[in-house]
């Protein structure tokens, strides 16, 4: 099954791509835009049935490579 | 004195670091990073470059490679690791070094010599160093040091800070920081002083004709420090 997990930076940590992006925005008329934080999202196909072990698994990838929990955070959405 | 610089996918300052510990007397082997075991060695090092493209955080992949196993052990057991540049990006991913280093603030690569402030003579790598600001090359777009607060203070207790970004009077200050780091950090020790992982690139300073001595001169001392 599929499995999506979001990574967001953590809200103490400066995002200058964010930022930059905010600019633009604002820039091209976009002036309602209080603040962008970019992140990552990752489609995870994994050989398990059951929804649980699943977003276990994953779980487990986000907190060993896909995040870095120094500066990151994660969540888990099962997609299919 | 033996050393072995790790080689990833992607790094490149590989070669320059074997040029620099073997001009000082190291007798240097390169470590492919797909190997299990280290040879028999008193300094490890990993080095500068852009291990596996920077892909998904940089220096992420390499320190989960089958050689940093080994790394790790031997930077438990005591033995000394240095990590430049993409080699600190991979001592922080693998923990072996608090923090991490985020993109540089202002977005830009930076090329260019910078003076680093040597804090801590301590321990094993700055060790009777006669000077106290050196001139060391940084390139790097991921240079800037982040740690939480709790994390900056246990840093700050123990002296784990190694070099800071300064002018060439030592002198440290916001203009001067090149890449945002937090209390312009450029380098920091584990806890024990054994593994330091620091931005600049000592191995660049190694001929006057080309770039300067300093790097000379931080390579023969931690030489004299190991024998």
């Amino acid at each position: 099954m599929k499995v999506s997990a979001i990574i967001t930076l953590k809200k103490d940590v400066l995002d200058p791509q964010g930022k930059v992006i905010h600019e633009t925005l604002d820039g091209m008329g976009f002036n309602s835009v209080n603040e962008v934080r970019q992140g990552k999202y990752f489609e995870i196909d994994v050989k398990e049935n059951d929804p649980k072990k699943a977003k276990d698994l994953v779980e487990d990838m986000c907190k060993k490579l896909l995040a870095n929990l120094v500066i990151e955070n994660y969540k888990i959405i099962e997609t299919q | 004195m033996k050393s072995s610089v790790i080689t990833f996918p992607g790094s490149n300052c590989d070669r320059d670091m074997d040029v620099a510990l073997t001009k000082f007397g190291f007798k240097n082997k390169m470590i492919w990073h797909n190997d299990q075991e280290l040879p028999k060695s008193d300094l490890i090092v990993l080095p500068g470059g852009f291990s596996y493209g920077d892909y998904l955080r940089c220096g992420s992949m390499a320190s989960k490679s089958k050689i940093m196993n080994s790394v790790i052990n031997f930077a438990k057991s005591g033995g000394l690791v240095m990590g430049i540049c993409n080699g600190f990006q991979i001592l922080v991913e693998a923990g072996l070094v608090p923090g991490v280093l985020l993109r540089n603030k202002y977005l830009q690569f930076i090329c260019k010599n910078v003076h680093v402030k040597v804090d801590n003579k301590e321990n094993t790598f700055f060790k009777n160093l006669d000077k106290k600001v050196l001139e060391f090359h940084i390139a790097h777009n991921e240079g800037n040091y982040f740690c939480t607060n709790d994390q900056l203070k246990e840093i700050e207790d123990n002296n784990q800070i190694a070099i800071y970004y300064c002018d060439q009077n030592g002198n440290t200050n916001d203009q001067i920081n090149p890449n945002g780091s937090i209390k312009n950090i450029a380098g920091i020790f584990n806890k024990e002083k054994n593994v330091l992982g620091m931005m600049p690139h000592p191995e660049r300073m190694i001929d006057e004709s080309l770039s300067g001595e300093d790097g000379s001169i931080f390579f023969k001392n931690l030489l004299n420090n190991i024998k």
